[in-house]
């Protein structure tokens, strides 16, 4: 049984953004499975509720007129995952999402959820930020599209305003064409548990495969939302396909992130464990572009 | 005959695939009343005030009790059999609500409501004054001078101390050129994580009070509510319906007295009591931490000559099952290495945490890590075989306990090794992975475990069965141990269909819900005694009911009496195997017959003065990733005596939830408490790292079939010893693949960084250099 003082259901993206200024301390929610969670807790127990849930024009995977990938954000990570154009051009985001909870929540829980909590250890995050995707908001005024790092303001805040709702993620063909990544969750068990980091790196190799084009690297629960790692980027970007720029690609990640103590882990192991999540990820995404480390 | 021994289906197999057995709230009138309790937010003090207007205005609130409206009647709570002798009982040292709150989560007021979300709004909404006291989370630091003091009636927060010494400990190190090897060992605080919270509900019927409960001990429950509540005990009905798990957090009193008093306050309305899972975590009952302090002197061949042992277990708030635990696991320390010469020293301690009670293992899970861990490191320090320091230091065949007068009959412990050894090809690999280099290893690792079977001698042991036969030559069987996901109503069932003669167990109704205005008295599941102990009285009710259908044939067929038995449910002349009659023939013409209609029935009661000693071992196989401070099982097997098997198939199964809960404090599980608060920090299955299958290899269970001869069925436990030995054989496997000794646990990458970067094997250039400015 749930405290929801009331529910409001849209009928239609536009009927959303009319319920949103109607009822602006109403709560959007998709799958609930962040949510319902949250309500149970107390934390936001006895709130008016606005599902959008049943808006199937959310939902699905596209490539627009100019080939960038248009992923609703109502999709579910299972469906994400199994999608043949996200198999195609980005295939580590269906692997990350994959390692979201376990099964039931793979169906009901949606990207755009995933996102608009705005928590540092969503398992889309790292991999979203690594392609610098762009989020499709629509509100009264219209559409806007923000770059993801600056869509997450802070640990649990994003940039939606109050007629708004996040209606896709869009991944720029230039961001995913020609590359290889791989996503690695660092958590305390197999399954059904939440990241106490993670890492997703993609790179495009040079056509002989011998020299690293472009690295792109980010992490979650690094800091205090996802981020890239600049200096580690520099440290590989141009720099031929070696061992030896996979460890200072490794080590130059102790630069760039932030991550703190809790009880979950403290500050030394999370840093330790990304360095190592770096680089082997680096190698993975070398392997999976045919390259070959020399 | 011939039920016994056979992999048969689980008689409630299809009712609870289908989901229509009933468990405690699909029983739940939904007319009920909703009781949820308002928890400490302190970890220690006085609750000054309670302000319950705001919450008692929220509609839909019908009362809030809180810890000053409860009756003066401290009660205890541990599941275990009354003791008529006042030094024997368990300690009383909680109320229904406490004004005295002594850790994070202690219940401070109740609400009632008529539905959740009132009740939910109006714990909210109850404003508790405290008068904050100090607190201490750590049992050591509890038994300091001038810690805080957390139960009145004990000084100093010892529960209980108590010491065993063999020979002379002091003299016995004095002989030169003795090794000592001297460690200490610390478990960590879990929780049994059954699927099923506690759920109980309560009302009125003629005067008396109806208790419906998830629960493993219905009898003991009775009781307990009479005491809390100062009634009288047949003024108490307890129904237990099936329970979806329990591992000892139900072999307790929980919310039972507290249902039943509000519903007394109430004129006998229905209330439920529904745990969520953060109460089951924290405001339950938890496994004890024990810190283990171990020294053995030997001689360089590997003999023992002098050993000492210091445990102090965390109680946590309130006495539960209390000294219980750590006094089992001392106990055994003497008999599974014995020694000469032994210094042991038990402690049970108060501290401002959640209640330490029974779960699966009781005690032995934390023996057996410091005790099998401290085997491994003896091997180490001399340079030994663990498999061959074992074997010849174990106790020998033929020992016999004083005390329990428990005989180790078989070679169980090398019987079980052999087969755990060739299945995992532990010697080859054992020396494959000694000497390994880089950044991903292997290892292998063994452990034995001790265990016995029941309560007896330290408590009662006793059954009590009935048999009722139906006109078909059916029967229902009725006992007092409860069948709580284990399957003993299957075990029940194959064992009663032989002791009449009855073909199939399916004809043996086992009616498994127990109701105390029913059901024979009788104690409930603990102990890993239900097969043993119900083996007695099933054998002997049996044979009573038996001979009832025998003299009531001979009178059918004018035979002798003891040329008659029953056989595969029909009357058979022994003389010539003739069968005379089918049993359903015989029993429907006692039910209607003219001239002497009786209904056959049997009732006894065994008390069982005996006890068993149940061993084995577990070996797993490890791949550590160094530098990821990761452990895997990659292969486990856990061999068992447990005697003769009543059903193979659900011996199995029960091996396989123990190693799984194994895997999980070895590798993972930790409840974790804020040292600035002492607020559990945890309490949810997200953030408690209870493993998934994911986590675990295939789970190889296999088992020796020595018959234990004090069995009538040849049976002794295997309830609990799965979950015993396999946390210190990953442990093991882990020196093997690192040569990094561990001696905490869990064994969680936390844990494995801490210790690689101890010892070299981790080097982080980026914090040397930190470490310089």
């Amino acid at each position: 049984m749930y405290d929801i003082k009331e529910l409001y259901e849209a009928e239609s993206v536009r009927d959303a953004i009319r319920l949103r200024l109607e009822h602006p301390e109403a709560q959007i929610i998709a799958g609930g499975s962040d949510v319902l969670v949250q309500m149970r807790e107390g934390k936001r127990a006895g709130k008016e509720l606005i599902s959008i849930y049943t808006l199937d024009e959310l939902r699905g995977v596209c490539l627009d007129m100019e080939d960038n990938l248009r992923i609703g954000s109502l999709t579910s990570f299972s469906h994400l995952t199994k999608h043949p154009l996200i198999r195609q051009h980005i295939n580590v985001l269906g692997e990350a999402v994959d390692m979201v909870g376990g099964p039931q929540i793979r169906n009901i829980g949606t990207i755009g959820g995933n996102t608009c909590n705005g928590v540092t250890s969503a398992d889309s995050a790292s991999t979203l930020h690594a392609y610098e995707a762009l989020i499709e908001l629509t509100g009264a005024e219209g559409v806007r599209r923000v770059p993801i790092k600056d869509f997450y303001l802070g640990a649990g805040k994003v940039d939606i305003r109050p007629d708004e709702i996040q209606t896709a993620i869009l991944i720029p063909k230039a961001s995913y064409e020609n590359t290889c990544g791989y996503y690695y969750k660092y958590a305390m068990r197999n399954a059904m548990d939440i990241a106490t980091t993670g890492c997703s790196v993609n790179v495009r190799l040079s056509p002989d495969k011998q020299t690293f084009e472009r690295v792109r690297v980010a992490f979650g629960v690094a800091g205090p939302v996802p981020m890239r790692a600049p200096g580690a980027e520099a440290a590989a970007g141009g720099q031929p396909v070696s061992a030896e720029t996979a460890e200072a690609f490794g080590l130059a990640v102790v630069g760039d992130i932030n991550p703190r103590d809790s009880w979950r882990a403290s500050k030394a192991f999370r840093q330790h464990v990304a360095v190592e999540m770096a680089r082997r990820c680096l190698v993975e995404s070398v392997k999976r572009c045919g390259g070959e480390l020399k | 005959m011939g039920n016994v021994g056979k992999s048969v289906t689980r008689i409630d197999a299809f009712d609870k695939v289908t989901g229509r057995a009933k468990y405690t709230d699909d029983l739940c009138d939904k007319s009920a009343l909703v009781i949820k309790i308002v928890h400490s937010t302190i970890a220690h003090g006085h609750v000054k005030k309670v302000d319950i207007a705001e919450a008692e205005a929220v509609p839909g609130v019908v009362k809030v009790f809180t810890c000053f409206d409860v009756p003066d009647i401290p009660f205890p709570t541990a599941g275990h059999p009354w003791s008529t002798e006042e030094s024997h009982q368990d300690t009383a040292d909680r109320k229904l609500l406490n004004a005295h709150v002594r850790y994070h989560g202690d219940e401070v007021a109740a609400v009632v409501a008529e539905n959740e979300v009132a009740a939910a709004q109006a714990v909210r909404l109850v404003k508790v004054d405290y008068e904050e006291l100090p607190f201490v989370l750590d049992p050591q630091e509890a038994m300091k001078e001038g810690a805080p003091q957390i139960q009145e009636d004990f000084p100093g927060n010892v529960l209980k101390h108590t010491s065993i010494n063999n020979g002379n400990y002091e003299e016995a190190i004095k002989e030169p050129g003795l090794i000592c090897v001297d460690k200490w060992y610390d478990t960590a605080t879990v929780q049994h994580c059954h699927i099923e919270n506690h759920i109980v509900f309560a009302q009125g019927e003629n005067g008396r009070l109806v208790i419906t409960s998830s629960t493993q001990i219905p009898h003991i429950v009775r009781r307990t509510v009479g005491q809390a509540l100062g009634m009288p005990w047949g003024k108490i009905r307890i129904i237990k319906p099936y329970i979806g798990g329990g591992f000892g957090n139900k072999q307790d009193t929980l919310y039972e007295p507290l249902a039943a008093w509000v519903s007394q306050q109430l004129g006998g309305r229905l209330v439920k009591l529904d745990c969520t899972r953060e109460e089951t975590f924290v405001s339950n009952r938890v496994r004890h931490a024990i810190r283990s302090h171990i020294v053995s002197w030997l001689r360089p061949d590997g003999t023992f000559v002098a050993r000492k042992l210091e445990a102090f277990s965390d109680q946590g708030a309130y006495a539960s099952h209390g000294h219980s635990i750590v006094a089992k696991g001392m106990g055994c320390f003497p008999q599974m290495y014995p020694c000469p010469n032994i210094q042991a020293d038990a402690y049970t301690v108060y501290t401002n945490k959640a209640v330490s009670g029974a779960m699966r293992g009781y005690g032995i899970p934390q023996a057996m890590f410091a005790v099998e861990s401290h085997t491994d490191d003896i091997c180490k320090a001399l340079n030994m075989d663990p498999e061959g320091f074992r074997r010849k230091n174990i106790m020998p065949v033929g020992f016999k306990d004083g005390f329990s007068k428990n005989e180790n009959y078989y070679d169980s412990f090398g019987q079980c090794a052999d087969k755990a050894m060739a299945y995992m090809d532990y010697r080859n690999k054992y020396e494959a992975y000694k000497n390994q280099t880089g950044p991903i290893r292997k290892g292998i690792g063994l452990s034995y475990f001790w265990y016995n079977t029941g309560v007896w001698p330290i408590s009662l042991e006793h059954s009590s069965c009935r048999m009722v036969m139906n006109q078909d030559g059916s029967m229902q069987l009725q006992v007092a141990e409860t069948e709580i996901g284990q399957g003993a109503d299957t075990a029940y069932a194959q064992m009663g269909a032989d002791a009449v003669g009855i073909k199939d167990y399916r004809d043996v109704h086992v009616v498994s819900s127990q109701d105390t205005d029913v059901t024979p008295f009788g104690l409930g599941a603990y102990a890993s005694r239900q097969t043993y102990v119900c083996g007695f009285s099933i054998r002997q009710t049996g044979e009573i009911l038996k001979n009832k259908i025998l003299a009531y044939a001979h009178e059918l067929t004018r035979m002798p009496v003891d040329t008659l038995d029953v056989v595969d449910s029909n009357i058979v002349r022994k003389t010539d195997s003739r069968v005379l009659m089918p049993l359903s023939e015989l029993c429907t013409e006692a039910f209607y017959s003219l001239s002497h209609s009786e209904h056959l029935t049997a009732e006894s009661t065994y008390q069982i003065k005996s006890n068993a000693y149940s061993f084995g071992c577990c070996i797993a196989e490890v791949e550590v990733d160094i530098p990821l401070c990761k452990a895997q099982v990659t292969k486990i097997i856990n061999v068992h005596d447990c005697g003769s098997l009543i059903n193979p198939a659900l011996a199995e199964a029960q091996v396989h939830g123990g190693m799984s809960m194994g895997i999980g404090y070895g590798m993972s599980e930790q409840l974790l408490f804020d040292p600035k608060t002492g607020k559990a920090l945890n309490d949810n299955l997200l953030d408690y790292k209870l493993s998934t299958f994911m986590d675990h290899p295939h789970l190889e269970a296999q088992f020796v079939e020595n018959a234990e001869p004090t069995s009538p069925y040849g049976t002794k436990a295997l309830g609990e010893p799965p979950a015993c030995p396999v946390a210190p054989a990953i442990r093991n496997a882990i020196l093997n693949a690192t040569g990094v000794a561990i001696d905490k646990l869990p064994l969680n990458p936390h844990v494995l960084f801490e210790r690689f970067s101890e010892e070299g094997l981790i080097n982080d250039p980026w914090r040397e250099v930190k470490a310089h400015v």
